[in-house]
């Protein structure tokens, strides 16, 4: 059955979103050209609009939510981003997976940001709200998800399209209200509990650069250039958390959950966000600067201005399609290019005509600014911040280079910089010292009155201790590039500057201390981002000097390791051995031994071959019916270091066909002073016919042993069964159950072959040990002899082919970011209230 | 001259240094002939190539040999004018891999074969279905 009327209702609250946001926008104009209480009556009823618009999209998360959550699968978003087996958590994040769910988000953290605004601000609220509404009328667009009649123009992708109308399968002539039994599913890489709250803090981010923005436009608009900054400085600083923390978040969602080794892979998509948040960060600091001296206030417009044009280019540019071949990470194309354009045209032309129009009138201080002034030093800052942006900006627009020469009949072959790692980095690590160097010495200038000799008196100590202790971080841990010594040098000195400046603000006013602990923050990122990047080692290298490929020359040095199962091999100091797979029950999570358990029908349910336990508790007695996450398979790696410890890692594979095979996961052991970060890069694939050896029997008696593929063997015990699963057994049928104990390199397997005679014909039920690779099968009974003839076929060893990496002082990194966020807390506290008090005095 | 001048040529000065330095380590996309002539001529710079994984009728991909030990594997890929070349990557095959309706790879010719550093892969049905089975 089709339920249409839920899809019609999230359709008519699109079109409301879309028809509310247009009112609330015309509204908040007028009422923002008409004086004092004129205004007011244009006021209430923009005031009414926004609010309808607000519910309107609060409806439009309902329906679709409502859609994923009860697996209408007539509906395309359903169908193609869930799935029936998906737990509730993740059908959260299905809601984001696709193009149109991710606009939806960004929408619903508009409209809840402009019902704060509306419920907060008392001046500002009607210029401030038409740049909102006007936003939300693009945004509403991309959703709408309508063909405009005449012009055969699809204006927007609706999430509320029927599987039917999406897709032009044969089926849907025949059956055209056949409804699929289940979806798709989630990209299995999505399901990570990161990937829950990274999206949406991300969008929150990106919400939050239109406040400052809209601000912005109002001051110059209403002529009110000054005052703008003082309510749009918190906004800007949240944004700065937010979007900081969004990007970070990706980076460890990518270090835990991708194999590509990092947390950062300067993929255009990355570089996308970081971008923005550079400008953003800039933008903070000219603002700053004016709310103490009344300077740099173009330059803060002009990056106000930057930050939200930056975030609508790389809106464009991940959501068009244009990024193609170069990302590996961007939505695909849903037509909506031409509908972007003009969404990045009309701001950028507005604001930037605006600017233009207003630009005699701003007023300028006339004195220059000493080199021994604070204003100078942090606009140098951002100078270098923007500079840093720029960089990274202009080779992620290669693509769009290619687009532009092809519009003009050029056709252009120029493609990224092959080696996007080293080619950032080359500039990015001198962008980094020049803002380690600055937001240490510019914190002295901030907190005191400077000239030549106070300068001098001030960064005497912490120039001596920066020294010493990178002198100790150098010989320690052996640093020997010298672009290396001098980032850390830099990062070192920016920690100790600030932590000096922290310990005299704390004790004096704490609530001024955001920008100590913010900097101190970045001083350690910087030195965590470069000891586990610059000093990542490979440590799974191939050591056995066997040549890998006859074809490859000698400077390739393999960096992966094959292991069989139970055979020990030494890595950089570690033993490793390969344990066999493992399967995790849903509830307890434990990791099973696939040896352990036997499939049933259904995927996710199998039954325990024994007692299961973990440590030492049996969790899942013999016979009990588990529930497992059927497409993960882990790993066991078991790591025994020299001096006798041993750890077990569990690297996952998930098999899934729908995505085309295998996806690997890394497991972590992690470490105050490093990570060790390994994943599997080959496994023998679940799903490619294995190549059996041709069958050997044997004929014995309980209790001999006989040697299978050089594994001693006997036959333990023989019963006969009364029932089979699956299987009617009648009086006159028999079954015996053969168990089989194989004695492994250090552990004891056992195989259970049925024989049977049903119906006066044999059938013979076989049994396979996985890790070993042999099967099992009783051929023959000799109740004369009392002996069994038992087949048995083997196939190569189970393997698993993995890479390790070292990574050092990562922790430094995560730790630096959370000081960051603290420190960017204390700062909008601070900010926050200041705006309350000039609006309890009536000024905002 | 005043500060706030010396600080707008420095930042102009930067600028076109970042745009000059980009544009020269900026790779390119090229066929496998054109690639191969840049490494006869010396120039050992990566490049991209597109192009796509031979297969059979049946629709099977031709051409995939792993090494041994699965550490690393060669493949057979076609270029934009339909040039077939032997690839070897010195990594374990990727996931996805075969799944790929576009391969780029990054690398340069050793000799008559071309070593490739990465594989980007284009796997449009990744998250867009394109038709649906009456069996599910």
């Amino acid at each position: 059955m089709i339920h249409s009327f839920i899809g019609d209702l999230g359709h008519l609250f699109v079109i409301i979103t879309l028809v509310t946001a247009v009112f609330a926008a015309f509204c908040y104009f007028i009422a923002s050209k008409k004086d004092g209480l004129q205004a007011n009556p244009w006021k209430i009823n923009g005031r009414f609009f926004f609010t309808l618009h607000a519910i309107a999209v609060t409806g439009i998360v309902f329906c679709l939510f409502y859609i994923i959550y009860n697996h209408y699968f007539e509906y395309h978003y359903a169908w193609s981003h869930s799935s029936r087996q998906l737990p509730t958590h993740y059908m959260i994040s299905c809601f984001w997976e696709g193009q149109e769910g991710s606009f939806l988000l960004w929408i619903f953290w508009h409209a809840l940001l402009g019902i704060i605004i509306i419920l907060t601000n008392k001046f500002w609220e009607s210029s401030v709200m038409t740049v909102f509404s006007l936003v939300q009328i693009f945004l509403a667009s991309m959703i709408l998800g309508i063909v405009i009649p005449g012009l055969d123009i699809k204006l927007g992708s609706s999430p509320f399209i029927l599987l039917r109308d999406a897709i032009d399968a044969p089926i849907f002539s025949s059956q055209p209200d056949f409804v699929p039994e289940d979806g798709t599913g989630l990209n299995p890489l999505l399901q990570n509990y990161w990937m829950v709250i990274h999206p949406p803090t991300l969008f929150l981010g990106f919400a939050l650069c239109t406040v400052p923005f809209a601000y912005c436009i109002g001051g110059l608009w209403k002529k009110r250039y000054r005052d703008w900054i003082r309510p749009a400085l918190p906004w800007a600083l949240v944004g700065g958390a937010i979007l900081g923390l969004g990007i970070l978040m990706g980076g460890y969602w990518a270090y835990e959950t991708l194999n590509f080794g990092g947390y950062w892979n300067w993929d255009p998509v990355e570089n996308a966000v970081y971008v923005p948040w550079l400008f953003l960060v800039a933008a903070i600091h000219t603002m700053i600067t004016f709310r103490s001296s009344e300077t740099a206030l173009k330059a803060s417009i002009i990056l106000v201005i930057t930050t939200f044009i930056l975030i609508l280019y790389s809106t464009f540019l991940t959501r068009s399609g244009v990024l193609g071949e170069s990302s590996v990470h961007s939505f695909t194309d849903l037509g909506l290019s031409g509908q972007l354009l003009i969404y990045l045209l009309f701001f950028t032309l507005g604001a930037i005509i605006l600017s233009a129009v207003r630009w005699n009138e701003l007023p300028t201080t006339e004195k220059e600014a000493s080199t021994y002034s604070r204003e100078f030093w942090i606009f140098i800052g951002a100078v270098v911040l923007c500079l840093m942006g720029f960089q990274v900006l202009i080779p992620t627009s290669i693509p769009v280079y290619n687009k532009i020469l092809e519009l003009f009949g050029v056709v252009s072959n120029l493609a990224p910089p092959a080696d996007q790692v080293g080619f950032y980095t080359k500039f990015q690590l001198w962008f980094s010292v020049l803002v380690a160097l600055l937001s240490g010495t510019g914190q002295f200038f901030w907190w005191k009155k400077m000239d030549k000799e106070a300068l001098k008196n001030s960064l005497t100590i912490p120039v001596v201790i920066t020294l010493i202790l990178t002198m100790v971080i150098i010989l320690i841990k052996d640093v020997a590039e010298p672009s290396y010594i001098v980032l850390l040098l830099a990062s070192v000195y920016t920690v100790v500057a600030n932590g000096k400046i922290f310990i005299d603000v704390i004790r004096k006013s704490p609530g001024l201390s955001g920008g100590a602990i913010t900097h101190i923050g970045v001083g350690l990122m910087l030195i965590g981002i470069m000891f586990s990047s610059g000093y990542s080692k490979v440590v799974s290298l191939n050591t056995t000097g066997m040549l890998i490929s006859k074809e490859s020359s000698n400077e390739f040095n393999s960096e992966n390791l094959l292991l069989f199962v139970n055979e020990p091999k030494e890595m950089a100091g570690y033993q490793l051995k390969y344990k066999g797979e493992r399967v995790e029950s849903t509830s307890p999570s434990v990791f099973i031994n696939k040896n352990d358990i036997e499939k049933t029908a259904t995927d996710y349910l199998v039954t325990a071959k024994k007692d299961i336990e973990d440590d030492g508790e049996v969790v899942f007695s013999k016979g009990d019916t588990i529930k497992i996450s059927a497409e993960n398979t882990y790993y066991a790696i078991e790591y025994t270091d020299q001096s006798g410890n041993s750890f077990d890692l569990y690297p996952r594979a998930q098999v899934n066909e729908s995505m085309g095979g295998l996806l690997a996961s890394p497991d972590i052991k992690r470490g105050l002073s490093k990570d060790l970060y390994t994943h599997v890069s080959s496994i023998r694939s679940p799903n490619e016919k294995v190549e059996w050896s041709d069958l050997e029997e044997f004929k014995v008696s309980p209790g001999n042993n006989f040697f299978v593929n050089d594994y001693v063997s006997h036959i333990d015990r023989v019963e006969r069964l009364d029932h089979i699963e699956g299987i009617d057994l009648a009086a006159d049928d028999v079954a015996v159950k053969v168990s089989i104990t194989v004695e492994g390199e250090d552990k004891e397997y056992l195989a259970q072959p049925i024989f049977l005679i049903k119906d006066g014909m044999v059938g013979r039920i076989a049994d396979e040990i996985n890790d070993l690779g042999i099967k099992f099968t009783a051929l023959n009974i000799h109740p004369d002899e009392n002996a069994f003839t038992i087949g048995a076929n083997t196939r190569q060893k189970d393997w698993v082919v993995l890479k390790a990496m070292e990574k050092p002082f990562i922790n430094v990194l995560w730790g630096g970011t959370l000081l960051l966020i603290i420190g960017f807390g204390v700062a909008i506290n601070r900010r926050y209230k200041e705006f309350k008090k000039m609006r309890e005095k009536g000024m905002e | 001259m005043k500060a706030s001048h010396i600080i707008g040529i420095v930042v102009i000065a930067v600028a076109i240094g970042i745009i000059i330095v980009t544009a020269g380590d900026a790779s390119s996309y090229v066929t496998f002939d054109q690639a191969k002539e840049m490494a006869d001529n010396g120039n050992n710079n990566s490049i991209h190539v597109v192009g796509e994984l031979p297969k059979t009728g049946s629709g099977d991909i031709t051409g995939i040999e792993p090494s041994i030990d699965k550490l690393s594997f060669s493949f057979v890929m076609v270029d934009e004018n339909k040039k077939e070349q032997r690839v070897f990557y010195n990594e374990p095959m990727p996931t996805d891999f075969k799944r790929s309706e576009k391969v780029v790879v990054i690398g340069s010719y050793k000799e008559d074969l071309f070593v490739a550093d990465k594989i980007l892969m284009k796997c449009p049905s990744k998250y867009q279905e394109k038709t649906v089975n009456a069996g599910i």
